[in-house]
């Protein structure tokens, strides 16, 4: 198979993997905490390669690398503990620490040990098809198997743990009232977050897989309100921005993993414009919409508010309503307009006379 | 080399001299205004905007060919504070959180000036060479053309805040109430995001883009630790900031491989704990000192008022009784230690095997159970010493 | 009517309605605040009182209506405006004493540009003996009691050297002592001839404390001198079915009309 198909498939894996731990990020607020992580394995795999001193393509290292992102997540929940700090602050204390440590170890320790700062931060996708494993007698690229195993174990977890994970990101009290412990919980997902991290790096960099956990969840938040399809929507959303960014990233001969990242942006945008419900445009016409009818309503309970009383007269000039209800005079005539058109009043002779109808409907508004 | 050494190079090599003082202004910048970002929980932003800068860099060179300080300053400039409208946009006309628009904002932005600089490289020849500065500084670099952009950068930004320090002040504690008063807090929130976008950018050439961070939050969290004045903190926070950056510039000119910017955040990182732990009045090792203390306290009192209701139902306030005993009624402290702490104060004495209050104990522990009795609350043990 | 009017009336709110994306927070509301009153408004959660306090203050744009300070907008007005917002609306770890934050009621006549000097300082001091914070006037403001910062709040609004106070929710969660010490400057308020709008939660107090009362639950239920609108039948209208609770507050009333 062509080299352009391993990209697309390593991407598209790599992507909803992300997508899947990144749901549950968004919908917890702590979408920041991936960049936290995501910088911070690097001290994990150059700490556990000086002091292991294993080989720097060791599965170990993802091990120590995991463990560092559980440490970041640890030492911030700790800093935030003391009150001092808030979460902001903390992870913006935490993670440039590890990561300085880690350039520095780098620069100091093992130069020229194919363990470069550059390519943690961007990845190097277009090597994946060349990087050859054969497991269990069958010859794919090695990132396949990595990625692809990754992508497995979360979606176990997903399988396994979903309702815990359901209900400690909707309702920690009732979880820990359940018994399900919300910490453990945390912990389990930020590990998986934190495997994602290391495993993804390696392809599309630190920077990028903020990105490929952040913007797919957010972009599916904007389309639903359902756990399940949000879940789905990511994963689609990710994979459709790696395929996409790689055919950019080939007809303008740009970075692969800049140009999947620039989709997950392209695609958020589109749907912060289109979405059906949520969508800025939707908005815009829903509002517009709800403005006329809600002015209806105003115009009926003012009058009715009126009746009867001695500035009755005066109230229900038409003339008067604008300046009343900050109304342009247009806007008015068109509400007036409207409010006939319902049969909610009638028009007596420059001044506005409630309906039975109108009546009921300002009582119901009223009511709401 | 000793550290006489080290400060004589100050004066006299030109190239470190540069670089200190460069990091060292941008350090004070950072400092004065991650005070504000700090204080309006905004300090995330910052790592946000330096990331967001990337593609405006790339944008101007694209378009004018220009590689000058300013003009690549420009470029970060407008990107960063683009990225900065954006996130406030998306979090204020959508369900999407403050934290999902600043990690979009901070990726994509990056992602796709990665897409620009890569073309670049290809269309125009240019090396990656100013990738990797833009991620981990320039630090070492830094010219005396760039000290003097930094220099009018750092004092625009310094006025601005006395200027306007009172509204800022305001709006970082009560924008409600600003609001009331008739100040523009719309206005003085963009003025302020800008400042702030400002500093980020000239602190880019010193730490790069993945520090950044550090030198908002760091100089910060640690000034906030020493005093309960605004302006001292703004004041402190900027020396640490400075301080840091000379220092850092300095360490790292001593050995190769210690690069100018992580040494800098690590300067500033290491302030700011010692200050979370050590600080007066707000480090977290006198709040451990108070509760061990509150704590011995309490087993004291404990102890004495055991010993007391004990001795009493023999008639006898200075009856003696075994360790065995007072343990068993206090399960959860460590009676001996506690009761040799008493006996150097001389509330308890030792007769044999056996303990009792001394005089001026009974006296304390009556006047102790006199305050709980006017407080309404029952001692703990009576119930326990009375079954 | 025109504008004229409503010169001698402090705060006059005709026919507002606020809404949230279109959605009703309150519904054509008409109070008017007389001269010299101490006004509670009470209602249920999501009443809409803190949002009438803010519109009022213009912090919120209204979709109808209008708000008038003695005849004129709020804007022209401002100076004879003091607010005391919601004790939990503000961080109290900030970095700032007590004196400093009464100081800041004075930065609105200050303007631009202008940075508070002694004569402030003096005025400060001043309004922080008013509510007996004299001794606490350098404290760190996390380093008070939730009374203490609610006294501070107050004292704020004081050296504002305003006509008109609208409090939102002065009496949560405060202590006996600084009850006392709020009703206390309050009355003095009134004496002065000082007009006082305050959100208040504890029904049993209203009679006690206030001369006026609004109850509100979206739309405007009854305004008026606390003898008259106080009752069990407007409670309830108010309130809904939570009679039990409502009959103790109008006692009050009803033994001492």
């Amino acid at each position: 198979m062509s080299n352009a198909f391993w990209i697309q498939l390593v991407g598209a894996i790599v992507a909803i993997a992300c997508a899947l731990p990144g749901v549950f990020l968004v919908l917890r607020r702590s979408a920041m905490i991936s960049d936290a992580i995501s910088h911070t394995v690097l001290f994990g795999i150059v700490v556990g390669f000086l002091v292991l001193d294993v080989d720097p393509t060791s599965p170990i290292l993802i091990l120590t690398a995991a463990l560092s992102g559980l440490l970041t997540v640890w030492l911030i929940e700790l800093l935030q503990n003391t009150k001092r700090l808030n979460s902001d602050a903390a992870i913006g204390l935490v993670f440039p620490i590890l990561f300085s440590i880690a350039v520095i170890l780098i620069n100091t320790q093992i130069r020229n040990a194919h363990v470069d700062e550059d390519a943690v931060l961007l990845g190097h996708l277009i090597f994946a098809p060349v990087n050859r494993l054969v497991l269990l007698g069958i010859n794919l690229p090695e990132g396949v198997w990595v990625m692809g195993g990754i992508l497995l174990i979360n979606l176990t977890f997903l399988v396994l743990f979903y309702k815990e994970l359901k209900i400690t990101t909707f309702d920690p009290g009732l979880a820990a009232a359940l018994g399900i412990s919300p910490a453990l919980v945390h912990y389990s997902l930020m590990g998986m977050v934190s495997v994602t991290a290391v495993g993804a790096f390696d392809h599309v960099g630190a920077i990028l897989v903020v990105a490929l956990m952040v913007a797919p969840p957010a972009t599916a938040y904007l389309l639903t309100n359902k756990l399940e399809r949000m879940l789905v929507l990511s994963a689609l959303f990710g994979a459709a921005s790696a395929v996409a960014g790689y055919w950019v990233s080939n007809i303008f001969s740009v970075n692969v993993a800049g140009a999947m990242a620039s989709m997950t942006g392209v695609f958020f945008i589109l749907v912060l414009v289109f979405a059906p419900e949520r969508g800025l445009l939707a908005q815009r016409l829903e509002t517009a919409e709800r403005r006329k009818r809600f002015a209806v309503e105003m115009l009926v309970v003012h009058l009715m508010a009126h009746e009867g009383q001695p500035d009755e007269l005066e109230e229900s000039s038409i003339s008067h309503l604008s300046e009343q209800l900050r109304w342009q005079p247009e806007f008015a005539q068109q509400v007036v307009r409207r409010a006939n058109r319902g049969n909610y009043i009638n028009r007596q002779n420059g001044h506005l006379e409630l309906t039975d109808n109108g009546r009921q409907l300002a009582q119901d508004a009223m009511r709401r | 080399m000793d550290l006489l050494k080290l400060f004589s190079l100050l004066f006299t090599d030109y190239t470190v001299r540069n670089v200190a003082l460069g990091s060292a202004i941008v350090g004070a910048v950072s400092g004065t205004i991650g005070s504000f970002a700090l204080l309006r929980k905004q300090s995330l932003m910052g790592d946000a905007m330096s990331h967001a800068a990337l593609p405006g860099i790339a944008l101007v060179f694209i378009i004018t060919g220009l590689k000058t300080p300013v003009a690549l300053f420009l470029g970060a400039f407008g990107a960063a504070w683009l990225g900065a409208i954006l996130i406030i946009v998306i979090t204020r006309y959508t369900r999407v959180k403050e934290d999902s628009s600043l990690g979009i904002v901070l990726a994509v932005f990056f992602g796709f000036g990665l897409v620009l600089l890569s073309w670049i490289q290809r269309n125009r020849g240019a090396n990656q060479a100013g990738l990797d500065k833009f991620l981990f500084g320039r630090a070492a670099a830094i010219v005396e053309a760039d000290v003097i952009v930094m220099a009018v950068i750092a004092t625009i930004t310094i006025i601005l805040v006395a200027l306007f320090w009172k509204e800022f002040k305001l709006l970082a504690f009560d924008v409600d109430f600003a609001a009331s008063l008739g100040f523009p807090v719309r206005v003085l929130d963009v003025l302020l995001t800008t400042l702030i976008v400002m500093g980020i950018v000239v602190g880019l050439q010193v730490v790069g883009v993945v520090l950044m961070a550090a030198l908002i939050v760091a100089p910060a969290a640690a000034a906030r630790q020493w005093t309960d004045r605004l302006s001292t903190m703004v004041v402190i926070s900027a020396g640490f900031g400075a301080f840091s950056g000379a220092v850092g510039a300095l360490l790292s000119s001593l050995a190769r491989g210690l690069s100018t910017g992580p040494i800098i955040v690590l300067t500033a990182s290491a302030i700011a704990i010692f200050s979370l732990f050590f600080a007066p009045n707000r480090g977290l090792i006198w709040d451990w000192l108070r509760q061990r203390s509150n704590r011995n306290r309490l087993a004291q009192d404990r102890v004495m008022e055991a010993l007391y209701i004990m001795a009493s139902n023999h008639g006898d306030p200075t009856h003696p009784h075994g360790l065995e005993n007072l343990a068993a009624v206090l399960p959860h402290y460590n009676v001996k230690a506690t009761l040799e702490k008493l006996g150097e104060r001389g509330l308890v004495s030792m007769r044999g095997k056996y303990w009792s209050l001394t005089d001026q104990g009974v006296q304390i522990v009556e006047e102790l159970q006199n305050d709980t009795h006017a407080a309404g609350e029952g001692s703990m043990l009576e119930g326990k010493a009375s079954t | 009517m025109n504008a004229t009017s409503y010169k001698d009336l402090p705060v006059s709110v005709e026919d507002l309605t606020v809404a949230y994306r279109y959605e009703p927070v309150l519904w054509d509301v008409d109070v008017d605040v007389p001269q010299g009153t101490l006004m509670a408004i009470v209602g249920p959660n999501g009443a809409g009182k803190s949002t009438l306090i803010k519109t009022v203050l213009g912090l919120i744009e209204p979709a109808a209506g209008r708000v008038s300070i003695y005849g004129e907008s709020f804007k022209e007005q401002r100076n004879r405006v003091a607010y005391v917002p919601q004790r939990g609306s503000v961080d109290w770890d900030f970095p700032t004493d007590a004196l400093d934050v009464v100081m800041m009621g004075r930065y609105g006549h200050l303007g631009w540009l202008r940075h508070p000097g002694a004569d402030t300082r003096k005025l400060a001091m001043e309004a922080l003996e008013k509510v007996g914070m004299q001794k606490y006037a350098n404290r760190q403001i996390s380093q008070l009691s939730g009374g203490q910062q609610q006294r501070v709040f107050l004292a704020r609004a004081l050296i504002q050297d305003a006509e008109i106070y609208l409090m939102d929710e002065p009496f949560q969660g405060v202590d006996a002592t600084t009850e006392r010490a709020i009703i206390e400057v309050l009355r003095a308020l009134q004496g002065r001839g000082s007009t006082v709008v305050a959100v208040h939660h504890d029904l049993e107090t209203v009679p006690e404390y206030f001369d006026h009362v609004l109850l509100l639950n979206v739309r405007a239920i009854a305004c008026g001198p606390v003898e008259d609108v106080f009752t069990q039948e407007n409670l309830r209208k108010t309130y809904g079915g939570r009679t039990d609770m409502l009959a103790a507050a109008t006692k009050n009333v009803n033994g001492n009309p």
